[in-house]
C-alpha cells in the first residue's frame, strides 16, 4: 500500500529521530562549483575526509563561459571558483569532469546521459533542479551547502519526510505541445508555492508517453511549484534509455538491476496526501508573463485581469507586471522579443534542439534579436553535430555556443540587458534572473523557435 | 558549535511581497565567493540599490524607520534556488528570525542550519503583523524558542509556532547536523553492508 516514493525513502533510512528528521543514505551526490566550496572548507575545518568519494561526481557548469572554453576563464573570480572545484576534487579524491572534457556539461544533463542516475536511487546536489533525476524513478532533491557538507562527511542527510502528491495527466498531448508546455501548464494551475512540502509522483497516459528527455523536463520543473521533488515510475522507456549507458550496470548486474527496477511503482491502493488530475487536451503551447513560473498562460490567452487575482496577491501581481512592462488583460502574441535562449537543465538536450531545428528548418533567423543556443553538455553538442542539426541551424543564420548553464542564471557573460525581453526555455523568470533588470518569458523550444524566426511572440502552430 | 538561539526581543522590518525567491534575496552574480562572509551587504541587492549603486530610497531596508533582527515577509518566502548564500545574506545582514505564512522547503532547512529561525504564522496573523508594524515601526516582538511563542510586546497578541524537537534542540544548544550524522557511523556502515 506504499507509494513509489515511500518505497525508495524507506529503503534508505539509516535512523529516524522521533518527532524529527530522518537520516537517509544517499546513493549519488552531484557537485558543482558554486554551492560546494564552503562545504569542502567545512570538511577541512573539521579534519574530515569525504566518507564515500566514489559516490560523488563533480563538474563545473554554472559559472563557465559558453565561448572560448579552450582559453583561461577571463573573469578572475569565476576562474577561482572553477579552479577551487578542481583542487577540491583532487584533494578529496573525487571524480571530476572539467571544462572541455568530453563528459562535461550541466550536471543534470551529464549525469543521466552517462548512466550515473538510476531508478531507485536517492540523489542530491546543491542545486534545486536536482529534481530532474526523478524522471528515472529516483528520489532526487536539491540541498543547501551545509547539507552538501553533511553528505560529503557521512553519505547521509537529515531530512523531514515530505508529504506525497500524485499528479495524473490523462490523454494525449496535441501536436506541437511539448513536455515544457505540459509542466508550465501544471505549474500555472498549482501555483509557484502550491506543492510546497510535497514530493510529487507524475502519472497518467500523457506522462507515460513522454520519452526520457521529456520526462526530465517535467521533473526538472517540480521545484517551480515548490515541490521537494518529482518522480516518474521507471518503465520500458526508462530501461531502454539506460541500456549501454557508460556507467549503467552491465551483464548480470544489468539483469539484476532491471528485475529490481521493474518492481519500482506505487501499489494500486497506495494513498497520497493529495491527488490532482489534468487533461492533456486542455494544454496548448505555454508562455509566462510574470516573475514566477506559476504566472503562465496558453499562448493564445491574455494576461489575467486584476479581478481574477486574490485580494492578498494583487500588490505582488501588479508589481510583477510593472517589472515586466505588461498590463492586465494584455495578449502577448506579436510582442517583439530581444533575446531567445535555448538551453539549460530544463531544455538543453538533443530533443530540444531537434524540436527547435524542426521549426526553423528552411526559415531564417530574425535580424532583430540575439539568439543563444547552448547545448546542455559536450555529448549533446556532439549529437547535434552527428545528426546534422548544426548545419540546419547555420543555414538559418544561427550559431551554437559551448555547453553550460549560461543565460539561465547569467552567472557568466550571457546576460540579458536591463529592460530587454528574453524568451527563454530555462526554468525561472524571477526578476533579474537573466541579468539585472532583464525581463524573462519562459516557454518551450517550439515557442522559442517561432520567436527566433519572426522576431515577435508567435504561436508555433500558426506559421 | 554554532551560535545558540534562545530569545529575541526586537522591532521588525516588513517586506510585504509574496513569493520572494532566493534570486531576490541574493542575486546569482554574488555567488562567486568561496567563503560564507560578506553576503549581508548584497542582501536584496537589486531592490536595495539602483543600477548606479546608490541606495533605492523606496526600499524598506533603506527606510531608517525600520530596523531590527526580525524580517516579516509575504507567503512562500525563499522559493527557487537552493543557494544557502540566501541564508548567509540574511544572517550576515543581522536578521535572526523570518516570519511568514509559509517557507520554501530548501530555504527553511538552510535557515535552520544557519541559526535563523523561520516562524510560520497564519495568513491572518501575518496580515495583522504587517498592519501593526507599518502603522508603528516601533512595534516590538518577543520570540521565545524554549516556549515556542511569538508575542507582541504590548501583550495584545501571542501565538505558538511549530518547530520539530530535534531542530529546536540544535538551535538551543548550538549543535549541528553533521556531528549527529557522524555519531551514527556504525549504522551507516551496517546499512551499506546490507544494500
Amino acid at each position: 500500500m506504499n507509494t513509489l516514493f515511500d518505497k525508495i525513502w524507506d529503503k534508505h533510512i539509516i535512523h529516524s529521530i522521533e518527532n524529527g528528521p530522518t537520516q537517509l543514505y544517499i546513493d549519488r551526490h552531484y557537485c558543482h562549483e558554486v554551492t560546494s566550496p564552503q562545504a569542502f572548507e567545512g570538511l577541512r575545518m573539521r579534519g574530515l575526509k569525504v566518507f564515500r568519494p566514489e559516490k560523488t561526481i563533480c563538474t563545473p557548469d554554472h559559472n563557465i563561459p559558453t565561448i572560448n572554453q579552450e582559453l583561461p576563464i577571463a573573469d578572475p573570480v569565476s576562474r577561482q571558483q572553477v579552479d577551487t572545484l578542481t583542487s577540491n576534487a583532487n584533494a578529496f579524491g573525487l571524480t571530476l569532469y572539467p571544462l572541455g572534457h568530453e563528459l562535461n556539461g550541466i550536471i543534470h544533463v551529464m549525469g543521466p546521459e552517462n548512466g550515473y542516475t538510476l531508478p531507485g536511487m536517492t540523489i542530491v546536489c546543491g542545486d534545486s533542479h536536482t529534481s530532474t533525476h526523478g524522471a528515472f524513478g529516483a528520489v532526487a532533491f536539491g540541498i543547501g551547502t551545509s547539507e552538501v557538507e553533511m553528505v560529503l562527511a557521512s553519505q547521509t542527510i537529515l531530512q523531514p519526510k515530505p508529504l506525497k502528491m500524485r499528479i495524473t495527466v490523462n490523454g494525449e498531448l496535441a501536436p506541437n505541445v511539448t513536455a515544457k508546455d505540459l509542466v508550465l501548464y501544471i505549474i500555472s494551475q498549482v501555483g509557484t508555492g502550491g506543492a510546497t512540502g510535497y514530493f510529487i509522483e507524475f502519472a497518467g497516459e500523457a506522462i507515460r508517453k513522454l520519452n526520457m528527455e521529456e520526462r526530465m523536463t517535467v521533473c526538472n520543473m517540480s521545484i517551480e511549484m515548490g515541490a521537494r521533488g518529482g518522480l516518474i515510475a521507471p518503465d520500458e522507456t526508462t530501461i531502454a534509455y539506460l541500456k549501454d549507458k557508460p556507467f549503467a550496470p552491465k551483464n548480470s548486474e544489468w539483469d539484476k538491476s532491471v528485475a529490481y527496477w521493474q518492481t519500482l511503482k506505487s501499489d494500486d491502493n497506495a494513498v497520497f496526501d493529495k491527488e490532482l488530475a489534468f487533461e492533456a487536451s486542455d494544454i496548448e503551447p505555454m508562455i509566462t508573463y510574470g516573475t514566477n513560473p506559476g504566472m503562465g498562460i496558453g499562448i493564445s490567452q491574455s494576461i489575467p485581469s486584476i479581478d481574477q487575482i486574490d485580494e492578498t496577491s494583487k500588490v505582488s501581481f501588479l508589481k510583477s507586471l510593472d517589472y515586466m512592462g505588461f498590463t492586465p488583460d494584455q495578449s502577448l502574441l506579436g510582442k517583439p522579443v530581444d533575446y531567445v535562449f535555448l538551453g539549460s537543465c530544463t531544455n538543453g538536450r538533443l530533443e530540444d534542439f531537434r524540436a527547435f531545428a524542426s521549426y526553423i528548418k528552411g526559415k531564417k533567423k530574425s535580424e532583430n534579436l540575439t539568439v543563444w543556443l547552448v547545448p546542455g553538455s559536450q555529448k549533446v553538442l556532439k549529437q547535434i553535430q552527428q545528426e546534422g542539426i548544426d548545419k540546419i541551424l547555420t543555414e538559418a543564420g544561427f550559431e551554437l555556443r559551448q555547453p553550460g548553464c549560461s543565460a539561465c542564471l547569467a552567472m557568466n557573460d550571457d546576460k540579458v540587458p536591463a529592460g530587454k525581453y528574453a524568451l527563454s526555455t530555462s526554468n525561472r523568470n524571477f526578476e533579474g534572473r537573466q541579468g539585472p533588470g532583464a525581463r524573462t518569458l519562459l516557454c518551450g523550444p517550439l515557442v522559442a523557435a517561432a520567436a527566433a524566426v519572426h522576431g515577435v511572440i508567435t504561436d508555433p502552430r500558426s506559421v | 558549535m554554532k551560535e545558540k538561539f534562545i530569545t529575541i526581543h526586537s522591532t521588525c522590518v516588513p517586506l510585504e511581497i509574496e513569493n520572494i525567491d532566493t534570486d531576490q534575496i541574493i542575486p546569482a552574480r554574488f555567488l562567486k565567493a568561496t567563503d560564507k562572509i560578506g553576503f549581508g551587504k548584497n542582501l536584496f541587492a537589486d531592490w536595495r540599490y539602483q543600477s548606479n549603486g546608490e541606495e533605492n530610497k523606496d526600499f524598506i531596508l533603506n527606510n531608517p524607520a525600520y530596523k531590527g533582527a526580525i524580517l516579516l515577509a509575504g507567503k512562500n518566502f525563499g522559493c527557487g534556488s537552493s543557494r544557502e548564500h540566501a541564508a548567509w545574506a540574511i544572517a550576515g545582514y543581522g536578521f535572526r528570525v523570518v516570519i511568514s505564512s509559509y517557507f520554501a522547503d530548501i530555504f527553511r532547512n538552510n535557515a535552520l542550519n544557519n541559526s535563523i529561525l523561520p516562524i510560520i504564522v497564519s495568513e491572518d496573523d501575518l496580515s495583522m503583523l504587517f498592519d501593526k508594524v507599518k502603522s508603528n515601526p516601533a512595534t516590538q516582538l518577543q520570540i521565545d524558542l524554549p516556549s515556542q511563542t511569538v508575542t507582541l510586546s504590548d501583550n495584545s497578541w501571542s501565538c505558538s509556532f511549530e518547530i520539530n524537537p530535534y531542530k529546536k534542540e540544535c538551535l538551543l544548544k548550538g549543535y549541528d547536523d553533521i556531528d549527529f550524522a557522524l555519531s551514527n557511523r556504525l549504522l551507516i556502515e551496517e546499512w551499506e553492508k546490507k544494500a
